[in-house]
């Protein structure tokens, strides 16, 4: 590349090209709307033209008001993109939340949350839509966002293909809102975590190729000699989720243009696929992808070097090999094979050496730095995500027993153990990101307040501790009950009188999860105010060293 | 150590990482995936297996559709308490023919695996339409709306033939019949008469036995037939297929 005549060489190759592979998408949406099975697809074609429609019409908008300058300027990072990933994690995030505060609600009072004529509002799609939500529209955009600051960052290189992360980008908001609005009309394929039908399926597929492309194209062009750490876990948490997606998924159309098809695993198979599946969305996209930010921002935020090196490589090579294994412990005393479900609960006992290994590693970075524990709340937000991460990853292993799994499977005791881990350290690490990147992308002296991050903080860890600690009593009672004999031999409680013992735990966990909601709506207007440009984010700040591309090494580096 | 230094390898080529991540996340999936594809010991042999009738399967589509999987597994461990409580403990053959299958992770509600014929066909209507009304401390929610909504039967014959593509044994016969079967069960003494000797004699031929399913209005308005019908016929022959006096469970092959 002649790097000299960047300023004023564009290249439009990528903008055709992207235009070009939304216009075959629009035509194909056409068809399939013109001719489709069944309703729901036909409400889906429409969504998606719409959607695409906005995309396409919104790409040529900006290249026409863009023709006297290159936006694909190499001597710049693409930080525009790493904006809107903000934007949208916020917004995605409230929403989940908010679902999530709604079904809560539902389980406790059902006579006031559930509406007989609106059979769409029922728990049975609301609760994919929260857990979609939250994973993949906050988590997926949370981990977009950072990945494609920290890939440029660490590489030193603007994002490579020109307009291609805008199609990751959008098309990925595209997938969301066909996956979400697909729930709400009965569109699902019933595997957790994976329900969306086949063809919002091939569109992620398409949509992730892209990404993987755009991610390994930025190393390709890089500027280090070596790949910072950082991009190791974000390079498996593609590669991976990739893998996982596709075989998950395997399934045959009914019709070309309905929404059905039919999985091409049954039964057993069927089930170990999904758990594989399902346990490893929690260890690539929930897990390493958001250690990844871990890599990045604790460092950067704390301005000390990762602690170990040695333990960064250990770390990362047993966690992606064990991780892989742990699936069958969501099939402990099913039909599945015995010999499986001993080896997933044999790895997943064996994988709480690799996630404290890496907990260690994150927490001990803030050596020589623990007065920021006090003075930062970021930095206090990030680490206690760690402390979460190294309790749900103590319990996980725990659960993994089989004989803690008799009692513990099928109860609230999960849904607690998921919501730590969630809540406490996906969300907070992420918060954590949030807060960093809106200064740094908005050449902000500072957060609006600093104040508010605090009550964020305090405000969700209360809430975090009265959901996890209601579930585990809900958990723990109801597997109890179950099992309890009276004095004759006779099964004590009907299976009535165990949900009706839940209810006071309901009542504080939809307290707990609605403590966080409030947290999480603090931290929006925070960010919003920040971006603004008010209060002590007045000044802006011209060039910090993450913001140059020429600049020298990076403490994280 | 000799190793790690070697580990800069990796980091200067993106491609051998992407490589190597890719065969290290490889190698436990294979593991435990591939030997249950073709070991012939996954699955037990178990007589009174059959493919779903068309309207159990609309029904279960439903279901799927309606997300009942999020708060009811269809699985009984063999623990003392659920053995007593909600019978046999699930056996590997019975979700053979579950494309997905609908094993669960959570119980909001209790197990249904093997719910069928449990309740009465009345009970499971009216409390499907109202929960509350039949059991107050229930946190369910209500499915009137089934029952308003006629079943979509269209395709019925394309979606059989999907799952006779991925291995589910239907017949010719059963494929070709699938609207007029359909009928059949849900309206026998009406619009479904003729072919209720086709649609019996089809399933117990590959059941094994007769009698494997009821042939009834289920939602109590013959008239139509609705979703609240399709649903009520799957739940009421859920876990009700297989001939437990011949199963043996100490028998060397189920032993696993």
């Amino acid at each position: 590349m002649v790097q000299t005549h960047a300023y004023n060489y564009r290249d439009n190759t990528s903008l055709y090209l992207v235009s070009g592979a939304l216009v075959f998408f629009l035509s194909l949406a056409l068809l399939i709307a013109r001719y489709a099975a069944d309703q729901a697809m036909e409400v889906q074609s429409w969504t998606f033209i719409g959607l695409a429609m906005a995309f396409l019409l919104g790409t040529i908008f900006w290249a026409s008001n863009n023709a006297d300058r290159n936006p694909f300027d190499e001597a710049e990072y693409e930080d525009t993109i790493v904006k809107w990933g903000v934007i949208a994690s916020v917004f995605w995030g409230l929403a989940g939340l908010l679902v999530g505060l709604i079904i809560a609600l539902q389980l406790t009072f059902p006579n006031i949350f559930y509406f007989p004529e609106l059979g769409w509002t029922n728990f049975g799609r609301l609760r994919p839509l929260h857990t979609s939500a939250v994973i993949f529209a906050f988590g997926g955009n949370v981990l977009i966002a950072t990945s494609f600051y920290v890939v440029q960052r660490t590489c030193r290189t603007r994002l490579a293909g020109g307009m291609w992360p805008w199609f990751v980008f959008w098309g990925y908001q595209i997938f969301i809102v066909l996956a979400a609005t697909g729930y709400l009309v009965g569109v699902t394929q019933s595997k957790e975590y994976a329900e969306p039908e086949w063809y919002v399926d091939w569109w992620l597929t398409l949509v992730w190729v892209g990404y993987l492309l755009v991610f390994l194209g930025t190393l390709w062009k890089r500027k280090e000699p070596h790949i910072y750490v950082a991009n190791w876990f974000y390079l498996s948490f593609i590669v991976t989720i990739a893998m996982l997606h596709i075989v998950n998924n395997l399934s045959v159309p009914v019709s070309l243009t309905g929404s059905k098809s039919v999985q091409v695993f049954a039964g057993v198979q069927d089930a170990m696929t999904q758990w594989w599946y399902g346990h490893n969305a929690v260890g690539f996209f929930l897990t390493t992808g958001f250690l990844a930010i871990m890599y990045y921002f604790i460092p950067k935020r704390v301005n000390r070097p990762v602690y170990s090196y040695r333990l960064s490589i250990v770390h990362f090579w047993s966690l992606i090999f064990i991780y892989i294994w742990a699936g069958p412990h969501h099939l402990h005393y099913t039909a599945l094979p015995q010999w499986a479900q001993t080896l997933g609960m044999a790895f997943s006992i064996m994988l709480w050496m690799p996630s404290w290994g890496g907990m260690i590693n994150g927490v001990m970075t803030l050596s020589g730095a623990w007065d920021k524990l006090r003075t930062d709340p970021v930095v206090r937000m990030m680490v206690v995500s760690l402390a979460f991460y190294g309790m749900a990853t103590f319990e996980g292993p725990l659960m993994s027993v089989r004989a803690v799994n008799a009692l513990s499977h099928y109860t609230e005791w999960g849904i607690g153990h998921v919501h730590s881990g969630a809540l406490g350290w996906v969300g907070y690490i992420s918060f954590g990101a949030l807060y960093c990147l809106a200064p740094w992308l908005w050449k902000r002296k500072d957060l609006y307040s600093n104040n508010l991050v605090e009550w964020h903080f305090w405000i969700s860890t209360v809430g975090i501790l009265f959901y996890m600690i209601s579930m585990w009593f809900a958990g723990i009672t109801e597997g109890l009950m179950w099992r309890a004999y009276n004095e004759f031999g006779f099964l004590e409680y009907s299976f009535v009188e165990t949900v009706e013992a839940k209810h006071i735990s309901y009542m504080i966990r939809a307290l707990g999860g609605g403590l966080y909601f409030i947290g999480a709506v603090i931290m929006a207007y925070n960010l919003c105010r920040t971006a603004l440009g008010h209060g002590e984010a007045r000044d802006e700040v011209s060039a910090t060293p993450q913001n140059d591309i020429h600049s020298t090494l990076q403490p994280a580096e | 150590m000799g190793l790690m230094n070697n580990h800069g390898v990796l980091e200067r080529h993106s491609l051998l990482l992407t490589v190597g991540i890719l065969v290290v996340v490889s190698i436990g999936g294979i593991i435990q995936m591939a030997p249950l594809m073709y070991m012939d010991n996954t699955i037990e042999k178990v007589d009174g297996m059959r493919p779903y009738t068309p309207l159990e399967l609309l029904g279960r589509d439903i279901y799927v559709r309606e997300g009942c999987y999020v708060c009811h597994s269809q699985m009984v461990r063999p623990l003392r308490d659920e053995v007593e409580r909600y019978g046999h403990y699930s056996l590997a053959a019975e979700s053979m023919y579950d494309h997905p299958f609908q094993w669960g992770s959570k119980r909001t509600g209790p197990d249904l695996a093997r719910v069928g014929g449990k309740y009465s066909v009345t009970w499971q209507v009216d409390h499907l339409k109202d929960p509350r009304a039949l059991v107050p401390e229930s946190v369910m929610p209500p499915y009137a709306f089934l029952a308003e909504k006629p079943l979509r039967t269209k395709d019925i014959s394309a979606r059989l033939r999907t799952e006779r593509l991925v291995g589910v044994p239907y017949t010719d016969g059963m494929i070709e019949n699938a609207e007029a079967h359909l009928l059949a069960q849900a309206d026998p003494e009406g619009r479904g008469f003729e072919f209720v000797d086709d649609l019996v004699s089809a399933y117990a031929e590959a059941a094994g036995r007769e009698g494997s399913f009821e042939l009834r209005d289920f939602d109590g308005d013959p008239e139509r037939v609705t979703e609240m019908d399709a649903l009520v016929a799957y739940l009421q022959m859920t876990g009700t297929l297989v001939d437990f006096s011949t199963y043996e469970a100490d028998d060397l092959e189920n032993r696993r």
